[in-house]
Order: structure tokens, then sequence, then C-alpha cells
């Protein structure tokens, strides 16, 4: 890995301070909307959708399930970077 | 009447003569005279030519053909800008006659035609693969080619037996129930890149050059899709491919390093909402399928392209290589915003007001099962393309890297792209106004503005609570298993153990027949050699008692009988 060269600049999300702030930002924008089922008039195809924030807890865990599941694929799936090359010259 | 494709491929031929900047302005000035020519063309059947006993139907205008028409000549333009600082006439002609074969084909109003068109995007648009001059990409363009020509090869084998069965050449609606039906079908699946069926996508256009994946993007797979709507619309079974469609490929993508290659897999998501909307079948369903298509189209477009900018800057594109791009890369960073904003389907951009349509015409006609699928598939399509292309691309670690930004004729492009983007999400009767049905259908009601959000943002949550417990898989160089496995790798195996085996069994033949031989030839060696009983030399006494004796016991035999 090379280092970065300095051209002389900071910049904002350089400050951990301030990708703090954008995290926190998320989760009350998130908060927010969460509460935000109970003001609204829903009309829902299925009943699954009338729960109190449905699309929010199924958002969330749904990733969480997609992201774990996705790795542990990996250790039936990945291999080298060069996996397909190396059978180079015998085909 | 001048058929608008004819005038991209035939137009195509003199690009290699010309100068630049003459060349230059010819390239962009061709799809719009073909896109100007196309709008003035009403609703009807051209272009008929008598070949045999058959009337070929080259241009058949209505509203379907029309939509996909449109964005492909849409997409033909802002690929030719987004390619025009890679002076290559080789991509300039093939990728003009491959766009021109593509809008040939949603014209084409019978089989015959639809199968030259067919194969023609296979033929033109392999050199936009084969331009990158890598091995790697020579390898692909191979595999690429080998699926494409076979998937026309299909069609034309089930097209024959259609015309046996039924007498008639016309592109219309198939169904499932007859043997021409089955092949036609397996064609489009194949070029639709159906679930194990796919892996050419994945495979071939992260190998193609910066401006060819772009290219390739727009046209091969939404041609495919065109079709299945053309002849399958309703077709059950497709909802459950569609499902199955949306949601595979997104694993594949969280794994993924190379970040062109997520976008493939991640294009192969999308086509699976297009392709359940084909199933389903009903107007509101082919309209979200048609409108997805052309939402589709652009912001995938803009996707490739900030990863081509990023790949010709940088010259990778690997997740693991790659961070902090931002800080030079601005316009580029924000470009690929607009199109992760719009394939994860934000309100106000454009993905927004085409998904939910498939979305609400499976809710009207209750299939829960796909309905919650796609749901899940619609949240992960923010995680891996909304938030882990830009982010990792151009936030993430800092890489180091600090290239210029991309050439202003990249950035002019991916402007635009951007622009119709948020257009479209904005102002969605533009849209709605050129969909093959009448549109009753209002995106922006409070609930389903609130839900998405909530969708979206509680995936984005989930994307940093992963990142800050270090729970996200890190991203690696690898290559992760697909079912490319089975013709790279698999089969190879086999082939060379069969040979092995063979060899075995051959080898063990010959000697078995061998050792029969000397055996023999030991048996007649022992009698008739030089020792040989047989070849040995008696007195002419002993012959003669012999025979004396042969003689006495044919006497004694003759008497006693």
């Amino acid at each position: 890995m090379t280092t970065p060269p300095d051209d002389g600049k900071t910049y904002w999300l350089d400050d951990m301070r301030n990708v703090r702030k954008i995290v926190w930002a998320l989760v009350i924008v998130c908060a927010g909307l969460f509460v935000a089922d109970a003001f609204y008039h829903k009309h829902p195809y299925f009943s699954a959708e009338s729960w109190f924030g449905f699309y929010a807890l199924y958002g969330f865990f749904m990733c969480v399930g997609l992201v774990l599941a996705a790795k542990v694929m990996r250790i039936f799936l990945m291999r080298d970077e060069d996996y397909y090359d190396k059978d180079r010259g015998n085909d | 009447m001048i058929n608008p494709a004819l005038l991209l491929i035939f137009g195509a031929l003199p690009i290699a003569f010309l100068q630049r900047p003459i060349r230059q302005i010819y390239l962009l000035a061709l799809p719009i005279v073909a896109f100007a020519l196309a709008l003035g063309i009403e609703d009807g059947s051209y272009g008929h030519i008598k070949v045999f006993d058959y009337t070929l139907e080259t241009l058949r205008m209505d509203g379907l053909s029309r939509v996909f028409m449109i964005i492909f000549l849409i997409a033909t333009f802002l690929g030719t800008l987004y390619a025009l600082n890679d002076d290559d006439p080789v991509q300039q002609t093939s990728g003009m006659i491959y766009a021109g074969a593509a809008v040939g084909a949603v014209l084409a109003g019978d089989l015959i035609s639809l199968f030259v068109y067919w194969e023609l995007t296979a033929i033109a648009s392999v050199f936009l693969i084969l331009a990158a001059g890598t091995e790697k990409a020579r390898r692909a363009a191979m595999r690429y080619l080998i699926i494409q020509v076979g998937s026309g090869v299909l069609l034309l084998a089930g097209a024959l037996i259609h015309v046996a069965d039924t007498g008639s050449i016309a592109f219309v609606h198939f169904g499932l129930e007859t043997m021409a039906g089955k092949l036609i079908f397996l064609a489009f699946g194949v070029k639709c890149a159906f679930p194990l069926l796919h892996n050419w996508l994945q495979d071939a256009y992260p190998e193609a050059t910066v401006g060819g994946t772009v290219m390739l993007s727009a046209f091969t797979t939404k041609l495919a899709v065109y079709s299945l709507a053309r002849g399958y619309a309703g077709t059950e079974i497709l909802i459950v491919i569609g499902a199955t469609m949306t949601m595979f490929p997104i694993f594949y993508a969280v794994i993924e390093n190379d970040l062109r290659r997520v976008l493939a897999y991640s294009l192969n998501n999308q086509l699976g909402f297009m392709v359940v909307g084909v199933g389903v079948g009903t107007e509101l369903a082919l309209n979200g399928t048609a409108a997805h298509a052309f939402t589709h189209i652009l912001y995938k477009a803009l996707l490739f392209m900030s990863m081509g900018a990023v790949l010709l800057r940088t010259g990778t594109c690997k997740g693991s290589e790659l961070g902090g791009l931002y800080k030079t890369m601005p316009w580029t960073t924000g470009f690929c915003i607009v199109g992760a904003a719009s394939i994860s389907a934000f309100p106000l951009f454009s993905g927004f007001v085409s998904k939910s349509m498939i979305l609400s015409a499976l809710g009207y006609e209750g299939h829960w099962f796909a309905w919650g699928v796609l749901l899940f598939a619609s949240a992960g399509v923010f995680h891996h393309s909304g938030i882990k292309i830009p982010y990792f691309a151009f936030f993430a670690h800092d890489s180091g890297m600090r290239p210029r930004e991309a050439p202003f004729n990249m950035l002019l492009a991916m402007g635009i792209t951007a622009f119709l983007c948020i257009a479209i999400g904005v102002y969605p009767t533009a849209l709605y106004d050129i969909l093959p049905h009448q549109v009753d259908y209002h995106p922006y009601s409070t609930a389903h503005v609130i839900n998405q959000l909530q969708l979206l943002l509680f995936s984005a949550l989930a994307f940093t609570f992963l990142m800050m417990t270090k729970l996200y898989p890190p991203e690696l160089k690898s290559t992760n298993l697909d079912t490319d496995y089975v013709y790279r790798r698999l089969l190879l195996r086999l082939i060379a153990w069969l040979r092995g085996a063979l060899a075995q069994v051959d080898r063990q033949g010959r000697q078995f027949l061998l050792g029969i031989v000397s055996a023999i030839m030991d048996w007649i060696q022992k009698h008739h050699g030089i020792n040989g009983m047989m070849s040995q030399t008696y007195s002419a006494g002993t012959m003669v008692f012999w025979t004396l004796a042969m003689f006495l016991v044919f006497l004694v035999m003759y008497l006693a009988a």
C-alpha cells in the first residue's frame, strides 16, 4: 500500500468526528421514520405490511441476514484471484 | 420509411474511414438522426419483404416496441458520448452495429428478422469485449460468443418448429404449451440470464472495455426482456424464475471484489424484477416491466460509467484497491451516487417510480411470497449497489490514489444520464405516457414514500452496524465460484479424467489382445516351430507304417459295418 501523497489538503470526512456525525444523523432519521408509522394511513396489500415498523425491521434484519449469509458462502465459494488462470497451458 | 435500425447499422460502416473530429460529430449525430426519425413513425406494420413463401415484417411499431426503441436509442447516444475519448474505430463501429441490431430486434415483427438481429447483437457486441486486448478478455469473449450464438441456435430451432407447426412466422405470444414455445423460451432465457443460464453476463461484462461495458449493459438483456414480454406475458413460471433472479445474485454481489462485476450481478438482479413483471402479465405489471427496463438502462449505464471512469483513471476496479477517490473525482462520485440512489429506488429518483409498479402488481394479484422476495431484493440491491459501490470506490479507507477527474465527454455523458434519472423520478408522467398500456398509477403516496424510506434507511443502518462491528466481510482479492465453474473447470477436469480413463482402458485392452496373440504364437511355435512335433522330418519307413496302420483301421471299420 502506497502512502497517500500529501496534497496539503484535509477533507471533511478525514475527521472521524464528522463521520460519527453522519452516523448519528442516520440513527436519528431512522428513529423518526420508525415512529412515523403511527401517524399515517396505510393501505396494505398484505397483512404483514400493517405491522408496526414492518418495512424498517424487514429492511434491517434482511440486510444483516444477507451479509452474514454471504459471508458463510465465502467459505464454500471463494478461491484465489487467479483460480481459473492456473489451468492455462494444459487445456 | 427508413428503419432506424438500418440507419445505425449501415451508418456504422463508414465510421472507420472518417477523420477526427468529423468522426466524433458523425458518431454523435447518427443516434440523434435515428431518434428523430424513429419518433416520426406511427403505430403500424412496415418494411415487408417477401422471402420465398414468407413475408418478413421488418418494422412493427406498437406501444411495447416503441418504449424499448426509444430507450435503446437514448442509450446509444449516451454510450457513444461516454466512449468518445477512446478513439477506437473497431469499438465505435461494432458498438453502433450492436445498438442498431438491438433496435432492429425490438422492431422485428417476425421470427426470421428477429433471429437475424438476435445473432447480429451477439456478433457485433463481442468486439467490445475483445477490444480490451487482454488474454482474460479474449477468453471471456469466446465463452460469451459461444453462449450468445447458442441462444440464437435455440431460437432458430424453435422458430423452424413453430413455422412447421403453424405455418406462420409472426412474432406473437407463444406460451409454453408447444415444443417450439419451449425452445424459444429457452433462447430468450439464455439472453435474459435466467438462473443457471446467467453466468456469461458476470463473466464477460466486467472484462469489456471501459465504454464497451456501458453499451453491453444496455442492450442484450433488455432485448431479452422485451422478447419475453412479447412472447410470454402472463406465463406464471416467470414469477418463480424472476424472483429467484432478484435474490441469488445479491449474495454474490456482497462478496465480489471487482466492482464492475458487482454491477453485473446487480444487473442480473434487476432483470429479475422485469421478468416477474412479465410473469404477472397484467397491464400494470407489463407497464412496470417496460418502465423498469427504461429506468434501469439509464441508472445501470450511469453506474457502469462511473466505475469505468474509475477504471480508466486508476487502472483497477477492485474494491480492495480503491477508496478515497471522492477527493479528486468529486463529479464522478456525485454521478455515481445519483445512479446508486436511482437503482435503490429512493423517492425522487427513477427506480422509485418503476420498480414499485411491479411490486404493486404482485400485491394486486396476491403473490405474497414473490412480493416478500422482491422486497428483500430491493433492500439487498441498496445494500450492494447503493452503498457498496460508491462506498468502497470513493470513500472507505483512503487508498492513497489521487487520480484526475474523468475526461469531459465522460462527465457530460454521466451528467445527462444523471439528469434523466432524477427527471424521471421527479416527473414520472413523462415516462408513463410512453408505456404500452394506459397508466393509472401514483407512486408518490404518503405510505409508499415512508415505507420505502424505512426500508432503505434501515438497510443503511444495517450496513453501518455491520461496518462498525467489523462484521461486514472485507473486500478480498478472490474469485467466487459460480456456474461458470461447470464449463471452466468441472467439464475440463471431467474431459481430462475421461481421457486418462480411456487411455487406461485402451492400454489394458491392447495388452490383453497382445497377450492372446503371443499365446497363439507360442502355441504355434511349440508345435510348428523348429523342434515342434508337426514340423519334424520323419523317415519314409515310419510314414509307410502309419499309412498302413490307418488303412488297417479303415478296413476294420468297413468290414464291421
